[in-house]
């Protein structure tokens, strides 16, 4: 008996009953803050249509529906951009800009990370000043660039920008910083040039960090349409993406919620399942992202 | 490692006559530096792809941005050079302008360190939970600020009739009598934003801190409480935010940047330009000038504005989280 107490104790260090259940209570409170809207927005998309004017509203669908997801492919089926072609755009852009935003940040982030050349603390500097302020900041000089050099209303102008995005750089070097010198050191005795080095030894090690890289850059292309400012660097209709076709619907009003509720939902299928399978990767990839003092 | 040229010439070949001591010349710092660039080559090819993208996209533009600040340029003509005239607009004539800077201060000043303790506190409530569990509150949490348009439910939620889901509730219960205009109503919309930018606001910094509770030193926790660190509150501040220290400067750069950043979803739950211009913010000034009347210059001058102050609270907030447990 005495054993036991004792090894509880040792498990729970300054931990008390009351204050575990007040830390229950808060984190259930944030929790229901946080997932109220979901429940809404899964009520809001199955709703039909005579049920969204009831009052007093019904918090959860009485009759659930498939008609709003029917609707919103009965819109796409009059707008004279298909909606297949919204698709392939965003899953053309989504896939390029991701994958080459994750080998070239990688690249760049190996010699930063473990090798000794000069410059390369100046420029990691400037990566992580650029990291404090927002890309508002720079969006007219890019806009104009664009103009300048014919990437303006063309996908590239939303991938190449994607590729040098500075957070990727910054997690993936300090993630890198953590393979031991050691291991490099008996490649390089071997005769590996720093290109197999990177390619073969490095890549393999920071798997999560790739995972990591997808999500969030992944997550920035896919949500690339209606308010950001990739909107303004394509007007073809025909180059447009998902989410900005998707935000139209709204200017129908309040009758059009039960469709952009439908069409949420589609959006966020894919970032959020990317992350279920990523998570823990991406957090044992963040535990690394420290800024040192 | 030795330098080669004083190889050379503090070991003389066997049976050489000793040239007179006259030490060589040494190479110059440049040449040296030069030389370790060019051993190091294949680095330089691996950093240029993605630092040529960098410089076009991201350095550039801010140095640019600063140079056409000092102009009047409306795309069709070249610039023209007019001194400090756009910054005098900015700040003495253009009164849109000042209330734009007033609601970003404002939302920085309330979402900004509400957000930043709430991503850190609920990192560090989640962190008490057993594995399982901790993975499916971070999704609920994280969720938000991946699903892209989801946040579209609030103006639902908020909407001015009757129907909508705010409305309906206070009117059954009998708090107002009409239905309250949410989104068009000036005294609202800044709150019902700021509700909405917190709930989106657990992003990047937010794993940062639940990564960096998982990855901390048990031992010291163990050793505090030998120590005689009482209760959780202690640990908190004299061990744990100590050793976390480089993520909460990380948190605090990524939460600093996005809340002086409020623009998309300002516009998409009040319209642009928003009633009375309630919720009107630097970066939907800087997209009006810059978007719409294709004023460049004046537009690179609320761009720059905004530059220094996101730079210069960054730096200031850095600086006091330094000083964090010490």
């Amino acid at each position: 008996m005495q054993l036991q107490i004792r090894l509880r104790r040792e498990k729970k260090v300054n931990r008390s009953m009351p204050v575990d259940i007040a830390i229950f209570v808060l984190l259930a409170a944030a929790g229901a803050f946080m997932a109220v809207p979901f429940v809404f927005m899964i009520s809001t998309a199955l709703k039909p249509l005579d049920e969204m004017f009831l009052f007093p509203p019904t918090f959860i669908v009485r009759t659930p529906t498939l008609d709003n997801f029917y609707d919103l492919f009965l819109i796409f089926a009059n707008s004279w951009v298909p909606l297949s072609r919204y698709i392939f755009n965003t899953f053309f852009v989504a896939f390029l800009g991701t994958a080459g935003h994750v080998i070239l940040a990688s690249m760049a982030a190996y010699p930063l990370a473990k090798m000794n050349i000069p410059g390369k603390n100046f420029l990691f500097g400037l990566v992580v000043l650029s990291l404090m302020f927002a890309s508002q900041v720079t969006s007219i000089p890019t806009y104009l660039t664009m103009t300048w050099i014919g990437l303006l209303n063309t996908y590239w102008s939303l991938i190449f920008p994607a590729f040098a995005t500075s957070l990727g750089l910054f997690l993936m070097k300090q993630f890198m910083e953590q393979i031991p010198d050691s291991l490099l050191e008996a490649a390089k005795i071997d005769g590996a040039s720093e290109y197999r080095i990177f390619w073969k030894i490095v890549m393999p090690i920071v798997r999560p960090a790739w995972l990591t890289l997808i999500i969030f850059s992944f997550k920035g292309l896919w949500g690339t349409g209606s308010g950001s400012q990739g909107a303004s660097y394509i007007y073809s209709e025909q180059l447009k993406t998902m989410d900005y076709a998707f935000s139209q619907i709204l200017s129908g009003g309040f009758v059009r919620s039960g469709p952009m509720a439908a069409a949420a939902l589609i959006m966020m299928i894919v970032p959020v399942a990317i992350f279920i399978f990523t998570q823990s990767n991406v957090i044992q990839t963040m535990s690394t992202s420290g800024m040192k003092d | 490692m030795p330098n080669p040229v004083e190889l050379n010439t503090s070991l003389p070949e066997p049976g050489r006559v000793v040239p007179s001591p006259v030490p060589r010349r040494q190479p110059g710092k440049y040449a040296e530096l030069w030389k370790t660039m060019k051993q190091q080559k294949q680095g330089y090819v691996l950093l240029a792809p993605y630092f040529i993208l960098f410089f076009i996209f991201t350095a550039f533009p801010v140095v640019m941005a600063f140079a056409l600040s000092f102009t009047y340029y409306n795309v069709l003509e070249s610039p023209k050079w007019v001194g400090w005239e756009n910054y005098a607009t900015l700040f003495l004539k253009d009164e849109i302008f000042l209330v734009a800077l007033k609601n970003t201060l404002l939302f920085a000043l309330i979402t900004g360190p509400i957000s930043y303790i709430a991503c850190f506190m609920l990192a560090w409530l989640i962190n008490e939970l057993s594995p399982k569990i901790r993975a499916l509150v971070t999704l609920l949490f994280y969720a938000p600020s991946i699903s892209g348009n989801v946040y579209l439910i609030w103006q639902v939620a908020f909407s001015g009739d009757s129907f909508g889901y705010v409305n309906a509730f206070l009117m059954k219960w009998g708090f107002i009598l009409e239905p309250i205009q949410w989104l068009q109503d000036p005294k609202y919309m800044l709150v019902i934003i700021m509700i909405v930018q917190l709930w989106l606001s657990l992003g990047t910094a937010f794993l940062a801190f639940i990564a960096g509770l998982q990855s901390m030193d048990r031992t010291l926790i163990e050793a505090g409480a030998i120590d005689g660190v009482k209760n959780r509150w202690q640990e908190l501040w004299y061990i744990t935010l100590p050793s976390m220290r480089p993520q909460l400067l990380f948190g605090a750069v990524m939460q600093i940047s996005s809340s002086f950043a409020v623009a998309e979803v300002a516009t998409s739950m009040v319209g642009f330009p928003s009633p009375q211009y309630a919720a009107h913010t630097i970066v939907t000034h800087l997209n009006d000038y810059g978007t719409i009347r294709f004023e460049m210059g004046y537009a690179c001058a609320i761009a720059t504005i905004l530059f220094v102050i996101m730079l210069g609270s960054n730096m200031i907030i850095q600086r006091l989280l330094r000083k964090v447990g010490e």
